[in-house]
């Protein structure tokens, strides 16, 4: 399961990442969603991947890890997701005020002069 | 009064002081003057008091452990040579606090001039008495600093900024030269307290690091001093006020770089290096400094370049590596400060009463102001060495130590030559000074009538004249005590037989004063008329400025090198930037890889599911799909992201992690609405079929692109395979899942890590929430759409057209046309808000929480927008109001947190306890619960904010386009939940 993981992680890492150097502002921001999601599941494999863990702990006990997920990778993605998701709305923002300003959705504010 | 509270007093009260008359109104200048001056005399005061302990030959020392775990104490240490320079320091301060305060002018801001002096003193007298290397180089920059403020105080002037930036420059770059010396040679002595240094001689020498220590140490104090060829600061620093100039470059300032130097004489000097590099700069520089001061038509330039030239002098007595020379150097550096100061209060009196320092201007003063033109003869004739003066004492034993200077390469033989003939030139200068200023004839068409100064100002010179006279008649009676104490303490047992009185009998350093005198009279006399003529600056080195080449090297530095770099390295577009980043991060992967091997760890991989793994092909060619067509397709990308999302939410799922599931789910709904409405606002482009294929060269960039993406790809992939196939530590998650219930009273450990054992993280998190969605709002409220969007979209001009516009600026409301969805919604509205509760309370123990929690309600509220239309909404949803709901989330969470402070816990903590409830029984409470309602309420507040915000542009875009058609129809405001635009 481990490579199809991997390969999933590259794929929307290497996706996100040619987005990321296209020149127009949609681009950017759609490559910055796919690499997102390729940090995040990143960041949770590295709890390792576990299949059928219980993650709610019974009533009174204290979890062990050889029954439970690894709480902390999912922890931090958590809050990785919320903050992805307020630096999107941002970004879209600006890019919308650039875009009303400059006239153009070119990440630099003004078309390449062939 | 015990040694530490004096010591700490004497740093402490100037640096008070200097606060204090910062803030007393600008023309208070009585009050700042009393002040500083009871400040500078309380400060003698206390070195007084020091005294009897000093000259018993102990050491004063004040220890105050400030971070005592890393070894760090504010150390203070005050043996004889320290008290001497304390004493000189606060008593010429007194003295020119005194002179300031009747030589500044009404209209200058004069509280100021009093602070900045009064912080001067405060770090000069640290300088001096501090016991450690680090707070030494400290104190040393202040004293850069302060010097930079004093001489930059006319700051109105060009002069002043320039010679203040420049002395800042020259010094402060010293400085910093100093603090790597004194980090080395720390690191020689393993310690860095003054009293071990100083007993760590031999090791010193001997040592490989030794030159190293020996050139930056001789850096920070050469600069300083003005020693060639860091001097050419020194000149300009004369657009300082006179009595600044006075108090920096007589006593303190210049002198803190010879102090250093012979503080540090036992343990660093004594080698060849040390003479071949402090005596040879001492020497260029006590010749070029008088060579010039010869030709100085301004009064303070001549003092400035005769300051250098005696400095000199002292550097290179200090260079000779012999105990006798360094008796002379402290010597000298007393006589110096002595006469230097009254000199230059003289030309500061002369400047304040005829409105000009220029000597060909000047002449016959002594008829006007005898008084003062006295006083500055007798300060002159001490500078130019004549005998029963102090100048004359120190200069003997400056001859006697040329004579006898054990020097290599040559250099004994022609020492006492050049030491002549320094001593010629300054014999010149000075009968220049006061024969251009008070001889000849009565001078004409000066700005001022010149008359006496007020008493009091002549009061400080008279002091250091009559200072200059009794040293220079009876050396041992005044001086002899001091000095001796200053000497011992440096040299300890080694003190020198050394025989301070004027008359040696006839010697040969007493011909070598006379053929000086008698030579730098005829100079003088056979310089008349070149003096006279209007060539401004010295002949043969004219052309050597050392200001231009300052300038020049500034120039190049910070204009032209920045300039090319920028256009070599810089660039404004993104695209290139991106790049740079990604391939670094790229690189900085493989440099890892490269030294340190790579390969996939040892456990063994699971069985891969065929489920997942055919998910993970959609999702794999949702994620491609989306890249290839981000350009043309905007609509079709964002669906496809939408999709991977999806996959992603299910990856989650399988792996055993509901709570991510939950909220990325929820995330992405919101994202996708979000970007859905922003796609209104991009430019239109549709890709031309049969279209001319790329460029060549934009060919070749998408290749790049591509190998960089491919690789950052791979490289990922290779990653998370190595990390997946390797044992995750369990240092945290194995302490989170062992407390989660028992100490966090939740069994939903992710939730109880959010809002309990890394509660700071998520309130700092939702911070970061809610500044970015004020941040949004307020970006959008002033938003101008680009004119190629302002026309409404095709679908909905069809829509105009089938149906007749009813009201005034609107249409019919959506809902109308949406009947059955919009009656759905309308019911799915209690549902989901009922949905996102449960969600909220179960959080603690189940699945949920406040993130998706909220994020469902914000859902369910963009659901009525979507379906029932903007108007209709907010009608009947006006209780919603986004900023409100961002500030109780804030005030809810932060308030669970400072509530633990009230019970006397740490910021954050956690209440928990069972409470018995009837029906229900007993049940588990924790105030966490209430931090998860603020991180609820919060992200409902910001999420709608966010949205509605967003969704309302189309209404205002309308609302323009109208405008725009139809000029006069005023818009009408509707009831606006995201606040009014």
């Amino acid at each position: 399961m481990e490579l199809v993981v991997a390969l999933a992680i590259g794929i929307l890492a290497g996706s996100g990442v040619w987005l990321l150097l296209r020149p127009r502002t949609f681009q950017v921001i759609i490559g910055l969603a796919l690499l997102s999601y390729a940090v995040n599941l990143f960041i949770f494999s590295t709890g390792g991947l576990r299949t059928g863990a219980d993650a709610i702990l019974r009533q009174g006990a204290a979890g062990t890890l050889a029954d439970f997920a690894d709480p902390v990778p999912q922890a931090l993605v958590l809050t990785a997701i919320v903050i992805g998701f307020a630096t999107t709305a941002l970004l879209l923002v600006v890019l919308l005020a650039a875009r009303g300003l400059t006239g153009t959705d070119h990440v630099d504010g003004r078309e390449r002069e062939q | 009064m015990p040694e530490t509270a004096l010591l700490l007093i004497l740093v402490a009260l100037p640096f008070a002081g200097s606060l204090v008359a910062g803030l007393l109104p600008t023309h208070a200048r009585n009050a700042a003057a009393a002040l500083a001056g009871g400040i500078a005399l309380t400060s003698l005061l206390l070195v007084w008091m020091a005294y009897p302990s000093v000259s018993a030959g102990g050491v004063l020392r004040a220890d105050i452990a400030w971070m005592p775990a890393l070894g760090l104490n504010l150390t203070l240490r005050m043996d004889g040579f320290a008290w001497l320079f304390a004493g000189l320091v606060t008593g010429i301060g007194a003295l020119v606090v005194l002179y300031a305060r009747y030589y500044m002018a009404e209209e200058d801001p004069v509280p100021r001039i009093f602070a900045f002096l009064l912080a001067f003193m405060g770090a000069m007298t640290g300088v001096v008495i501090s016991g450690n290397l680090v707070q030494l180089a400290f104190f040393w920059e202040l004293t850069s600093l302060f010097s930079f403020l004093l001489i930059g105080y006319w700051h109105h002037t060009t002069t002043a900024r320039e010679g203040a930036r420049m002395a800042l420059t020259v010094t402060a770059t010293g400085g910093l030269a100093l603090f790597a010396g004194m980090l080395v040679l720390g690191h020689i002595v393993g310690s860095y307290e003054v009293d071990a240094v100083l007993e760590a001689g031999n090791r010193i020498r001997e040592h490989p690091l030794y030159l190293p220590a020996l050139v930056f140490i001789l850096l920070g104090a050469l600069t300083k001093s003005a020693q060639f060829p860091f001097h050419f600061w020194l000149p300009n620093a004369m657009a300082a006020p006179t009595p600044v100039s006075a108090y920096l470059h007589s006593a303190t300032l210049v002198k803190a770089g010879v102090f250093l130097l012979a503080r540090f004489w036992p343990v660093m000097a004594g080698t060849e290096a040390w003479f071949l590099i402090v005596g040879t700069i001492g020497l260029v520089t006590m010749l070029l400094g008088a060579y010039v001061a010869i030709f100085q038509n301004d009064l303070k330039g001549l003092l400035a370049y005769s300051t250098i030239s005696h400095l000199g002098l002292i550097t290179l007595l200090l260079g000779l590596n012999s105990e006798l020379a360094l008796v002379a150097a402290v010597f000298h550096i007393l006589n110096h400060a002595a006469f230097k100061a009254s000199l230059f209060m003289a030309a500061g009196i002369i400047d304040h009463e005829t409105g000009t320092r220029d000597i060909r201007r000047l002449s016959g003063l002594n008829r006007a102001m005898p008084f003062t033109a006295r006083l500055a003869l007798v300060a002159a004739a001490a500078m130019a060495g004549v005998p029963l003066l102090n100048g004359f004492i120190s200069k003997e034993m400056f001859f006697a130590e040329a004579l006898s200077a054990d020097a290599p390469l040559g250099l004994a033989n022609i020492l006492p030559f050049v030491a002549m003939l320094g001593s010629a030139f300054s014999v010149a200068y000075s009968l220049r000074f006061i024969h251009g200023a008070f001889f000849g004839p009565d001078p004409v068409d000066l700005p001022r009538a010149p008359h006496e100064p007020a008493a009091w100002m002549r009061f400080p010179v008279e002091i250091l004249v009559l200072t200059c006279l009794g040293v220079g008649v009876l050396p041992a009676a005044t001086i002899g005590p001091f000095l001796d104490l200053a000497v011992r303490s440096v040299l300890g047992d080694d003190v020198p037989d050394y025989n301070l009185s004027v008359w040696h009998g006839l010697n040969l350093p007493l011909l070598m004063s006379v053929v000086a005198l008698a030579g730098g009279a005829a100079l003088y006399l056979s310089l008349q008329r070149l003096l006279r003529s209007e060539i401004e600056g010295e002949p043969l080195i004219r052309r050597l400025e050392g200001k231009r080449i300052f300038e020049r090297t500034m120039v190049f530095l910070s204009w032209r090198l920045a300039r090319r770099l920028e256009a070599v390295a810089g660039t404004r577009r993104l695209q290139p930037q991106l790049r740079l980043i990604v391939a670094a991060a790229f690189l900085a992967g493989g440099a890892v890889v490269w030294f340190r091997g790579f390969g996939p760890g040892n456990l063994p991989p699971s069985p891969i599911d065929p489920v997942l793994a055919s998910v993970w092909v959609v999702g794999g060619a949702c994620a491609l799909g989306a890249a290839t067509i981000a350009k043309f397709h905007r609509l079709a990308a964002l669906i496809l992201v939408g999709g991977a999302g999806l996959i992603v939410c299910i990856t989650f799922v399988w792996f055993s992690a509901p709570d991510l599931a939950l909220t990325q789910l929820t995330v992405e709904v919101v994202t996708t609405v979000l970007l859905l409405l922003g796609l209104r606002w991009l430019p239109k482009r549709v890709q031309v079929p049969g279209e001319r294929g790329p460029e060549v060269i934009t060919r070749a960039r998408r290749l790049r692109d591509l190998a960089l993406a491919a690789g950052a790809g791979g490289g990922m992939a290779a990653l998370s395979y190595a990390v997946m196939t390797r044992t995750p530590p369990d240092l945290l998650a194995q302490d989170f899942l062992a407390r989660a219930y028992t100490e966090g009273g939740g069994t939903n450990v992710v939730n109880v890590t959010l809002v309990d054992f890394r509660g700071f993280d998520t309130l700092g998190e939702i911070f970061v929430v809610a500044a970015v969605a004020l941040a949004t709002y307020a970006l959008l409220r002033r938003f101008r759409p680009a004119p190629d969007s302002l026309v409404p979209p095709a679908q909905q001009l069809d829509q105009h057209a089938a149906e007749p516009v009813e009201a005034e600026g609107g249409t019919r409301p959506v809902a109308d046309w949406l009947l059955v969805p919009f009656t759905l919604t309308r019911l799915l509205f209690p549902v989901m808000a009922l949905v996102a509760v449960f969600l909220l309370l179960r959080g603690h123990d189940l699945p949920g929480g406040g993130f998706p929690a909220g994020m469902v309600v914000a859902i369910a509220v963009i659901l009525q927008y979507m379906i029932g239309g903007t108007a209709w909404t907010e009608e009947h949803l006006a209780w919603l109001r986004p900023r409100v709901w961002i500030g109780a989330g804030l005030l809810l969470a932060a308030g669970t947190g400072l509530a633990a402070l009230a019970f006397g816990k740490p910021f954050l903590t956690t209440y928990f306890a069972y409470v018995v409830l009837p029906v229900i029984g007993k049940v588990p409470v924790a105030s966490a619960l209430i931090f998860d309602i603020g991180v609820f309420a919060l992200v409902v507040g910001a999420t709608l904010l966010m949205l509605v915000a967003l969704a309302h542009q189309s209404v205002r875009g309308r609302r323009a386009t109208s405008r725009v058609l139809t000029k006069p129809s005023r818009a009408v405001r509707a009831p606006v939940a995201a606040g009014e635009d």
